[in-house]
């Protein structure tokens, strides 16, 4: 049952009077990885932003479980089951761990509670330690499995992750990929924005890559490494 | 001045100030956490007294007075939030001066439609209508000590409400990170009305019990206004904590400013410069503290 959760047609957005998506036309399936690729500044962030209601666009659409999502406000995006974990984490800095996650907490659509407090304390044992802290006394690595925590915890059907292994040590790094394998092996899609490329293309099912605001590939992962000359171009790598 | 009269001259500069921090509360929540600065604040505080004035004549009770005139500031504040202030939040300082001025234009004017210009006065309810003898010829008023419980009720309900509950939870959140609030699925703009219809009761609400110790008069919107911004400066802008420290600080100040006698140099500081002693103070702190006693530095 392979259906479609969230379809881009076309989807032009401007940030103040620069032009930054030019027709992004995109389809992430239930159950399914996608790989968000690209240099800084090519509009992966702005992607997200629309698909969050953070950023209105200019012309296309998106539908959301085939339903167009142009007038709905973002917390009515969110409660439809769309988790987002921002670049730069968007840890409450003045509540603590505790209330950061039951803050976030409710039944996702249709009343589906697979993520609970416990479970994401479970998953993340660190956080455990730490649930009287302020958000402000974590660690970049504990800041990002408090804000993946919290996004679980919405019990969503899509998560977007943006830049979420930015500045972390390698190992740590590796925790939240593992993280992420758990949580795309529970059925939820995951949209996944990072730099290291070699990782997302080898969690994801299918890698889109962006330059200039459009998509230049769309493909199963194993195709993009297939390409090294346009990889260079592209990512710089 | 003797020991009993400092004692009392004290117990007025508290009762002062903690009304002080229920008008001033509600200007910095609004300003902290929705980033707006109201300066119709003061006409709420205006509009709670002269309610008070017309719902206690007309109902004859006080509390049954004051229930309705907190759910009538109540309903305003909503209306007033969806009809004006919500388009005010992304918006630079300047512009949201001159919608809330523009409030204080059409509140004053309708003020003196609905009420004319008279000063009046409200009586003081049965149940409180008294004072405890202190000492012979020394007694303080039973109702101005209500005031002051009452007042510190709503301060600990507030703190209480802000730091523990989910509702504070949504608003602390928002003061943080308004976009990833959203984001969690909070409805922010919901939350918004109601602080800021909160922000109109806590100020009616002041004007309502303050109306039995100062007379009723057109004015005293401004005249209050001013004052709670003397106290969300030194404060800090946005702080509870702050609210409360400098408008018990401003109510002594002010309070033994006017009873106290000094002459330095054949000048007569007290009471005749009074009047500048919280301005003074304003300036003091500021010297050494720009962003107020509790306020975030920026």
């Amino acid at each position: 049952m392979l259906n479609t959760l969230v379809k881009l047609t076309d989807l032009h957005a401007h940030y103040g009077l620069s032009h930054v998506l030019h027709g992004v036309n995109l389809e992430i399936k239930r159950g399914e990885t996608v790989g968000l690729m690209g240099r800084n500044g090519m509009g992966k962030t702005t992607l997200i932003k629309c698909l969050l209601g953070l950023v209105s666009i200019s012309s296309g659409e998106i539908q959301f479980r085939e339903q167009n999502t142009k007038t709905l406000p973002t917390h009515t995006l969110a409660r439809g089951g769309i988790a987002y974990v921002p670049e730069g984490r968007g840890i409450f800095k003045n509540l603590s761990v505790k209330e950061n996650l039951i803050l976030a907490a409710r039944s996702g659509f249709e009343g589906r509670i697979e993520w609970t407090y416990d479970r994401v304390l479970d998953s993340f044992p660190r956080l455990k330690e730490r649930l009287m802290h302020g958000g402000q006394q974590l660690s970049g690595g504990e800041q990002q499995m408090l804000s993946i925590g919290r996004a679980l915890l919405t019990n969503p059907d899509l998560l977007i992750l943006d830049e979420a292994t930015e500045g972390l040590a390698p190992l740590i790094a590796q925790d939240i990929w593992g993280i992420i394998k758990v949580v795309q092996e529970s059925g939820i899609s995951a949209l996944i924005v990072d730099k290291n490329f070699k990782a997302v293309s080898k969690i994801s099912n299918r890698c889109v890559v962006m330059v200039k605001g459009k998509i230049v590939f769309d493909d199963v992962s194993p195709k993009l490494i297939e390409h090294p000359e346009a990889l260079k171009n592209w990512l710089g790598v | 001045m003797d020991a009993f009269a400092i004692f009392i001259q004290a117990m007025n500069g508290i009762q002062y100030g903690l009304l002080l921090f229920l008008v001033a509360s509600g200007l910095t929540l609004i300003f902290g956490i929705m980033g707006v600065i109201n300066i119709a604040h003061g006409s709420f505080y205006m509009i709670g007294a002269y309610l008070a004035w017309s719902l206690m004549g007309w109902l004859e009770n006080f509390w049954f007075g004051l229930f309705v005139g907190v759910a009538a500031a109540f309903l305003l504040g909503l209306v007033l939030e969806w009809m004006f202030i919500r388009f005010l939040y992304d918006r630079d300082h300047l512009q949201q001066v001159l919608v809330t001025y523009g409030l204080i234009l059409i509140f004053s004017e309708l003020r003196s439609v609905i009420w004319g210009d008279d000063v009046h006065s409200v009586a003081i309810p049965a149940l409180l209508d008294g004072s405890i003898q202190l000492t012979e010829n020394l007694a303080y008023p039973i109702y101005r000590l209500w005031l002051s419980g009452v007042c510190v009720v709503i301060a600990i309900l507030m703190y209480f409400g802000i730091q523990h509950t989910r509702l504070g939870m949504m608003i602390r959140a928002g003061e943080s990170d308004r976009e990833m609030t959203k984001a969690l699925g909070i409805n922010i703009g919901l939350v918004y009305r109601f602080i800021f219809a909160l922000g109109v009761s806590l100020a009616a609400f002041s004007g309502m019990i303050s109306a039995p110790i100062s007379s009723v008069f057109p004015g005293m919107g401004s005249q209050v206004l001013i004052v709670s911004f003397v106290v969300v400066v030194i404060g800090g802008l946005g702080s509870i904590k702050g609210a409360m420290v400098a408008a018990l600080l401003v109510g002594l100040i002010d309070t033994f400013g006017k009873v106290m006698s000094l002459d330095i140099f054949g000048i007569n500081i007290f009471p005749e410069m009074a009047g500048m002693s919280i301005f003074a103070l304003m300036a003091l702190i500021l010297i050494f503290r720009p962003q107020g006693i509790f306020g975030k530095e920026y």
